[in-house]
């Protein structure tokens, strides 16, 4: 998915030096242009992030005295104290809200009568709050807040809902000069634009040690993004432990301490249920797979040099049998450890060259009567692979290329279409062809430019592309992703956000909130809010927050 | 170094105890022969010879961090696993000079030659600054094989700085750095041998500086008077750190422009802009002719120049606008008195000369920025000119310029590490050569050297040390290391081992490509 990518056999330093060509690969550089010091403003709206469907902010103050103010189940609400997702919820977001003062003195003063907002009462009005499910793609995050004197309410008819709605609630309060909690009564009705926000994280060119995913899961919670997209192996590493195949990672792994654990995996899996995100592996193949075949033996396919093995080896060999049941396997786990209903599949860059010179290959080729054609060898095997994920009924998602080769898909695969070039043209033949469609392309956070290159993500406009309305139907989200050439937990943080936020408001708010410096002033403060909350969000320009990082 | 072992799979072959910057002179013992190394055991110490002793605080210091270095290198080994191997006892250092107590200044002799062997290593220096540039070297050679038993080769080293400033810039005006990210910064500094701290303390967007005789000017210009300055007790703080690692602290406060956040704390000191006939309520550069002004100046460089003892000061003089002065009808009336005619480059000069004035007066030197030559001003011979303009013309040019006029210069316009992009730009930076200029060898004897920038408009504590190494590493090299040291794929190798060696030392030092250290940074 990424022109990177090609580069295979880093493993070496003169390899990985070449790959500083990559410079021309990646977008031009934008012109050195003098930044006009943008004037930071008061939006309108606050400090909201990202800006709600709809929304009335009154002049009148309530304030939160913290030794009183409580988060409870309002009446009538299905769910209650025996749902712990709203439990953990509750005592998070009181902690966002008042945990980070000086705030335990006081309290026990009296606020003139009228004047207190004493809970903020949350009612889930579906038979079935979803409290013990995992979101998923048609999960509900419709919410309404309602802020009057002396209770808020906030409803949802599940969960979802309700968790994105805390967080709303938590970013209209705030403290003023003489560290008073503040709120003003408003009215809020909220949705997401697409239900599809992802954050797309690879953990194989670079491990990411659990901490940095669980904080990267709290950042998204505090953007609305609802989807990790967990690369999780590549050529690099095959970090992940599989119980089936525990040589994969004994031997593909950087080292036995650059794993995840099936508990890592049920900790992370469980920990972004908890705050309504879905995780969907990646577990791409047959190309990006070199480091599959150190734990696998004849799972890749040996190239030739002339007559003789070169020693070096290609994509997943698909011409065996005991490929097939080798991924049967693998997925059948898969399947069960990662419990959302899509997988992703990858499918992208597949490189011919060593197919092409296997004369096993080349024979199977003439066999199934291919030709000269490799991408008929490759869709062959990319339905087989569908084939047995379909059998452990789950989705998938598939990278571009599967769509653009001509494999034959399932009408509810999800094409994910990340090539930067003509990416407007893609969606319009990926869902003129009927499918759903995700988009990235304009979203690689790995690609690091001077300045503000949060306007740019932030000027994308999704439904930018031709096609009926039927088709725009079928555009049901994005992601953020940060590729992981030059990205470890020592940078991850501060290179993802607030640069995703900018995504992050794209996928939720209106179409028409597009204006850049409302939105400049609003996540200034959003920034320093993330900062507040334990987030290193790098800043956006010149300038301070009241509590700087933590930390260090 | 521990995880080096597992490096070598990752890297090819990377020298046990590999350097960066990389030495002047190294002699690997042609017949093998290492010790292994017990952290806890080993000892630092000083040799018989040496004029300096316990007591000196530079290197009893130095023997603390770098014993904990040592010992915080990674889990203890199986030391006793080769019992056949011999055990590497100490290092002595011999000082030949007995100073310990000043700063290190431009004159610094920083070379040093160091041997290790079996029972004994030995460290000999001029001075204590050469002494420090060596322990660091020392502890770069101390490797790890798989087992995790430490080791010492059998090694002989001479070096010495390629050019006397080596220099890295923070600004902490357009984003408030805590003390603590400048003190980290510092440490990570010594790791690279630089040796000068350029603190772009002030500018227009704040004033984090807390003057004694002008307390107004943080109180009024800081982004917060209570958490976002710099007290005096700071900055001794980072001037001490500094030279107990043997780096210079030079402070820049630059006028005339770049002074918006000088403005609310010092009424009248800068330019009353105009609209038409009327002030237009915005202010411009320093205002160059008022008395006040240089009666300010004489007293704020006064304490300056207590505060900060390096013997230079940067008095920046960069990208002033004369917009503001031409709005002005007072300064209009100014300029015709003075016979300047339309030429705000005179006014420009007219202050610069008077505040050059005041700063010799306080038996100081200075920096300034690449402007102040460019535009004519009349400076003392000994003034070092910065060359950072990108934009006009190839720096090479300025650089012969500067020399060829016979001042010294210092580089900077190739290496504006705030200006980031996609890939491994390093390399860029490792490449620049400061020498490649036209103009004679006396000319090239003028260039003493160059500063790795990172300036503030996107960077404050959450990224900046990422951003900052190991990229600043590249430069670091090249201002130590010989010329003919440039080989990309060697520099690669030993680069990418060293940020594992930043890492393990809790320096969130980003990645230079795909791979991975042992242990991650986990300093969250």
């Amino acid at each position: 998915m990424e022109p990177a990518r090609l580069f295979l056999g880093l493993l070496c330093a003169s390899a990985a030096l070449a790959a500083s060509s990559l410079h021309q690969r990646a977008p031009p550089p934008e012109p050195l242009l003098l930044e006009e010091e943008p004037e930071l403003g008061e939006s309108p709206s606050g400090s909201l992030w990202p800006l709600p469907r709809s929304l009335r902010i009154l002049p009148r103050q309530l304030q939160l005295a913290p030794a009183r103010f409580e988060l409870v189940h309002g009446p009538g609400s299905t769910a209650g104290p025996g749902c712990a997702l709203l439990q953990d919820a509750f005592r998070r977001y009181y902690e966002y809200i008042f945990g980070y003062s000086k705030w335990q003195n006081q309290g026990q003063r009296q606020l003139p009568a009228g004047t207190e907002l004493l809970q903020l009462q949350v009612i889930i009005g579906s038979k079935d709050s979803e409290c013990d499910n995992y979101p998923n793609i048609t999960s509900n995050e419709a919410y309404q807040l309602s802020v009057t004197e002396p209770v808020a309410v906030l409803k949802a008819e599940k969960v979802w809902g309700a968790l994105r709605g805390l967080e709303t609630f938590s970013q209209l309060v705030y403290e003023d000069d003489y560290g008073s909690f503040l709120i003003n009564e408003s009215e809020i009705t909220d949705y997401p634009r697409f239900a599809h926000r992802g954050i797309l994280l690879d953990t194989s060119r670079h491990f990411l040690p659990l901490k940095s995913i669980l904080t990267n899961l709290d950042a998204m919670a505090f953007n609305k993004f609802n989807v990790l997209h967990w690369h999780i192996v590549d050529d690099h590493s095959f970090p992940y432990q599989s119980i089936t195949f525990p040589e994969l990672s004994g031997k593909g792994s950087y080292t036995y301490d650059h794993i995840y654990t099936p508990t890592d995996v049920r900790l992370v899996v469980d920990y972004a249920r908890l705050r309504g995100i879905r995780v969907i592996p990646e577990f791409d193949s047959p190309g990006h797979t070199q480091s599959w075949g150190k734990g696998q033996k004849d799972l890749l396919t040996p190239c030739f040099n002339g007559e003789h093995q070169s020693g070096s080896y290609g994509p997943v060999n698909p011409i065996l049998n005991t490929t097939y049941h080798f991924m049967t396997d693998l997925f059948k786990e898969i399947s069960s450890v990662f419990p959302d209903a899509y997988i992703h599949l990858g499918g992208d860059e597949v490189d011919f060259t060593c197919w092409k010179s296997n004369p096993d290959v080349t024979e199977f080729m003439m066999q199934q009567g291919f030709g000269i054609d490799y991408a008929k060898l490759e869709s062959y095997y990319i339905q087989k692979i569908l084939d047995i994920v379909s059998s452990a009924h789950k989705g998938y998602i598939v990278w571009q290329e599967v769509f653009d080769k001509g494999v034959k898909l399932k009408p509810d695969t999800i094409v994910e279409v990340w090539i930067g070039s003509w990416y407007t043209v893609e969606l319009s033949r990926v869902t003129g062809a009927g499918f759903t469609t995700i988009l990235a392309a304009p979203w690689y956070l790995d690609y690091i430019s001077y300045g503000q290159d949060w306007k740019k993500y932030y000027s994308v406009e999704p439904l930018n592309f031709i096609g009926s309305e039927k088709q725009k139907k079928l555009m049901i989200g994005g992601e953020a992703c940060l590729w992981g050439e030059f990205v470890d937990a020592t940078n991850l943080t501060p290179r993802l956000w607030p640069r995703a936020s900018a995504v992050g408001e794209r996928l939720w708010s209106s179409e028409n909130v597009t204006n850049i410096k409302d939105a400049y002033n609003r996540l200034v403060k959003h920034r320093c809010r993330m900062l507040r909350r334990g987030i290193a969000a790098e800043p956006l320009f010149v300038g301070y927050c009241d509590h700087e990082a933590r930390g260090l | 170094m521990a995880g080096l072992g597992l490096a070598l799979l990752l890297l090819g072959l990377v020298p046990a105890g590999a350097v960066w910057p990389q030495p002047q002179l190294v002699r690997e013992s042609p017949g093998g022969g290492r010790c292994r190394l017990s952290p806890s055991r080993f000892r630092f110490g000083y040799a018989r010879s040496s004029a300096v002793g316990p007591g000196c605080a530079v290197l009893d210091q130095a023997f603390r961090r770098y014993q904990r270095l040592l010992r915080d290198a990674g889990p203890r080994g199986p030391e006793d696993t080769r019992p056949w191997e011999p055990l590497c006892a100490e290092l002595l250092v011999s000082v030949a000079t007995p100073h310990c107590d000043g700063f290190p200044d431009m004159d610094s002799v920083e070379s040093y030659k160091l041997s290790t062997s079996e029972d004994l290593s030995l460290l000999s220096s001029e001075s204590v600054w050469g002494a420090l540039r060596g322990l660091e070297t020392f502890s770069q050679l101390i490797w790890r094989d798989e087992d995790g038993t430490f080791y010492l080769n059998k090694t002989d080293i001479v070096d010495f700085p390629r050019f006397a400033h080596r220099g890295l810039l923070l600004d902490t005006s357009r984003h408030y750095l805590p003390v603590r990210a400048i003190l980290e910064t510092l440490d990570v500094m010594a790791y690279n041998k630089f040796n000068v701290f350029h603190w772009h303390i002030v500018d227009d967007p704040s004033f984090p500086y807390e003057s004694a005789a002008f307390p107004e000017l943080s109180q009024k210009g800081a982004y917060n008077p209570v958490t976002h300055v710099y007290t005096l007790n700071d900055v001794k703080l980072v001037i001490e750190y500094a030279r107990l690692r043997g780096i210079r602290v030079i402070s820049e406060f630059d006028t005339p422009g770049h002074t918006h956040s000088w403005g609310p704390g010092a009424p009248g000191l800068l330019t009353p802009c105009y609209a038409g006939s009327i002030p237009s309520g915005v202010h411009g550069p320093v205002n160059p002719i008022l008395n006040t002004t240089y009666q300010f100046m004489t007293e704020l460089f006064r304490e300056i120049s207590t505060v900060f003892p390096d013997f230079y000061l940067h008095l920046g003089g960069d990208e002033v606008d004369f917009t503001c002065w031409r709005s002005n009808p007072e300064i209009q009336a100014f300029m015709q008195r003075m016979g300047f005619g339309q030429d705000y480059a005179k006014l420009e000069s007219f202050y610069i000369q008077r505040l050059l004035d005041i700063i010799s007066s306080y038996g100081k030197g200075y920096v300034v920025w690449q402007e102040v030559f460019d535009n004519g001003v009349k400076v003392k011979p000994d003034t070092i000119i910065h060359v950072w303009r990108e934009n006009a013309g190839p720096y090479q040019q300025e650089v012969a310029r500067v020399t060829k006029a016979g001042y010294r210069a210092l580089l900077s316009a190739p290496w504006y590490l705030n200006r980031i992009s996609y890939g491994q730009d390093w390399q860029t930076a490792y490449q620049v050569e400061p020498l490649e200029f036209e103009g004679s060898p006396e000319q090239k004897e003028l260039v003493i050297g160059g500063e790795a920038c990172m300036w503030g408009e996107y960077v404050d504590v959450t990224n900046l040390t990422p951003r900052l190494w190991p990229r600043a590493g590249a430069i670091a090299e090249r201002l130590w290391s010989n010329k003919t040291v440039r080989g990309l794929q060697d520099a690669y190798r030993r680069l990418a081992n060293f940020r594992c060696t930043l890492l393990r030392r809790g320096i969130q030092a980003q990645p230079l490509f795909t791979g991975y250290c042992d242990p991650e940074y986990s300093g969250f």
